[in-house]
């Protein structure tokens, strides 16, 4: 096993606020690697630094060997990292099939000229990541919602859809913030289920997750984040029981 | 024979079909039926219908940019003035006194796509460093860019003719044309055949072919990754870069695209007046332009070019027509001293309408909006957009999943 992904001392400041400060940690590939921490520790912001939607004020980012520092984030997605938003971000008004289309991208080789005059290699382009969009949405169990707005889905639905449109990017590392949120227990089980399928397909997962229980159960392993830094990393029993942890989140003990 | 039917049955319902269905039918015999209405003096007419295609070609251009990409444009008709006078320059006697000294007479058919080139160069110029700005600060930028265009054209001199513009520019030759009675002639070839004034109908049928040319164009780009991507960045910009667009590119193009559409139908107002100058390319053009596509559907082509017929119809042919109308209208009741002008500041009822022209437009303007906010051939997504309040499908049951 190799680190997929590495984070160097990454720090960022707001003005005076600094909400990441020297986190440093990796991301081994084909595990599923959380991070979690109270409200207000930094994740998004870690996630956002990751995938180029912020620039960190220090540190590196290395994805598969490769400085991504500041890349912005359509070229984070091309070199194969994919995520997914914590307050769902779907093209409302476009069907889920486009949706998940949409995703392909920047996978797609098709030119301008291609576009202009339906030339025969751009028809076949459409159906072929046509046909992968309909296996895509398949793989999250809305086969049947195809033509639906994605606005007109149910809020589960929603989510799995941006799963789909994430992994239609082909990514090689998946970022899941908070996929969980808002989930009853029998959605949390197929949302499992649903990330060892991706981990089989060859796709490292990193999730933020506030459900202690999908943490884990799901992941290998954990990085803990209060006040943007870094104050515990390891296998889930050992972070589970680490005295800083459990005063970030209970406070200290009288 | 079935798949026509089946291409029928498949379209019958679909409004985007029977309006470009009609709009082809309409525009093929639009001359026919002008000429024979108005007993052979219908040239006027076709050569008027001609310009509205000017403003057509400009409508579904615009449309990319406002309607699919989501970008504000407020100074559009400054790439119409930069194809009217990149034709201008490479098709007249212009250049040769200029300082370059020699006159270029470029063919009309590829001086046409080189204005178009030249007006999708400069939207990219434009774009490349505003493109970065989000709603309302774009729409300012291009407002500036919109006053300077025709303001750089009046005052660049010798270069641009100045106040007077360039006149006598050469205008499209074929090697041979068709005519017959649309024109009050009998059936004939007409070798060496120059577009003229006298034979407005060529100018309309070569409108038409260039805007079924750009239509099926834009229609494919809509249909395409591209057109897809504009969609995304206009629903979600920030969840389309992390689905990997790049929004940047992705909007440069489409202000380019509709640069370029607006500098084809520039080149062919140059050709088709023989005459350009900076007074002909004001906000007001722009104005209009979005106007139609606002009020024709935004997002949708057919849309557009709807709402550029009915404009056009409005502004150019009912508006200028309508003080003569109230006229007639007013003695054929019998209320002639309407007609008359009195001391007491009464103008005549011609007068009073000609005068309130703009108010009325406006009032038809607002009263098309009020009954059909979504324009009058909206996208399927404009229309969920706006008629849409809330989410029901969140609070219904959730359906099963196999």
């Amino acid at each position: 096993m190799s680190a997929i992904l590495r984070v160097g001392g990454v720090t960022k400041r707001f003005g005076g606020l600094v909400a990441v400060d020297n986190v440093t940690f990796e991301v081994e590939e084909g595990e599923v690697f959380a991070l979690i921490g109270p409200n207000g520790a930094g994740k998004t912001t870690l996630f956002n630094c990751v995938t180029g939607f912020y620039k960190p004020t220090l540190g590196t980012v290395t994805f598969r060997d490769r400085n991504l520092t500041g890349s912005p984030p359509h070229r984070t997605a091309k070199a194969g990292i994919a995520r997914t938003f914590q307050n769902i971000r779907l093209f409302e008004y476009m069907s889920a099939l486009d949706n998940v289309r949409l995703g392909h991208h920047c996978r797609m080789h098709s030119k301008l000229w291609d576009s202009l005059f339906k030339t025969p290699f751009e028809r076949s382009e459409e159906k072929r990541i046509t046909e992968h969009s309909m296996e895509l949405l398949k793989l999250v169990g809305l086969e049947r919602q195809s033509e639906n707005y994605a606005r007109n889905l149910a809020y589960g639905q929603q989510r799995r859809l941006e799963i789909a449109r994430a992994l239609a990017t082909d990514p090689k590392l998946l970022l899941l913030d908070e996929p969980a949120a808002g989930f009853n227990p029998q959605e949390k089980v197929e949302l499992m289920a649903l990330v060892r399928t991706i981990l089989k397909r060859g796709v490292t997962v990193f999730l933020i997750e506030h459900d202690m229980k999908v943490v884990m159960q799901a992941s290998q392993r954990i990085v803990v984040l209060d006040h943007g830094e870094k104050i515990a990393e390891g296998p889930p029993a050992e972070v589970r029981n680490d005295q800083r942890v459990i005063e970030a989140y209970l406070g200290k003990s009288a | 024979m079935t798949t026509v039917r089946n291409f029928v049955r498949s379209n019958v319902r679909n409004p985007n079909a029977i309006a470009y269905f009609l709009m082809a039918v309409g525009a093929l015999f639009f001359p026919a039926v002008v000429q024979f209405a108005t007993g052979g003096s219908g040239d006027y007419l076709v050569g008027l219908a001609a310009d509205g295609g000017i403003y057509m070609l400009m409508a579904i251009g615009l449309n990319v940019v406002v309607g699919f990409a989501g970008l504000l444009d407020l100074g559009y008709a400054a790439f119409f003035a930069i194809g009217s006078y990149t034709y201008a320059l490479v098709a007249s006697n212009h250049l040769g006194v200029t300082p370059i000294g020699h006159s270029l007479h470029v063919p009309f058919w590829i001086a046409l796509f080189i204005g178009m080139f030249v007006a999708a160069t400069a939207g990219a110029l434009l774009g490349a460093p505003t493109l970065r700005l989000r709603g309302d600060y774009l729409a300012i930028v291009t407002l500036g860019f919109g006053e300077i265009v025709p303001r750089v054209f009046r005052n660049a001199g010798i270069w641009t003719g100045g106040v007077p513009g360039i006149s006598a520019l050469d205008v499209p030759t074929l090697p041979g044309w068709v005519q017959g009675p649309w024109i009050g002639q009998d059936f004939g070839w007409v070798p060496d055949f120059r577009f003229t004034s006298a034979n407005l109908t060529a100018y309309y049928m070569l409108m038409i072919i260039l805007i079924a040319f750009v239509v099926i164009l834009v229609h494919n780009l809509y249909n395409s990754r591209l057109g897809r991507a504009w969609m995304a960045v206009r629903e979600d910009e920030t969840a389309a870069a992390a689905s990997g667009v790049n929004t940047v590119s992705v909007k440069l193009l489409a202000f380019s695209i509709g640069a370029a559409t607006s500098g084809f139908a520039g080149a062919f107002y140059g050709a088709k007046l023989s005459y350009v100058s900076s007074e002909n390319f004001g906000f007001i053009v722009s104005v209009t332009v979005l106007a139609m596509v606002v009020l024709g559907g935004m997002g949708n082509i057919p849309g557009a070019m709807l709402g550029a017929i009915v404009l056009y119809f409005i502004l150019f042919w009912l508006l200028p027509n309508a003080p003569g109308q109230m006229q007639g209208l007013a003695s054929s009741l019998g209320l002639d001293w309407l007609n008359q002008s009195n001391p007491n500041g009464w103008p005549g009822i011609g007068e009073v309408v000609s005068r309130s022209k703009y108010v009325i437009f406006g009032l038809i303007l607002v009263g098309i909006m009020l009954l059909r906010p979504q324009g009058l051939l909206p996208s399927q997504i404009r229309k969920q957009e706006l008629t849409h309040e809330e989410p029901e499908a969140l609070a219904a049951p959730r359906q099963l999943q196999a």
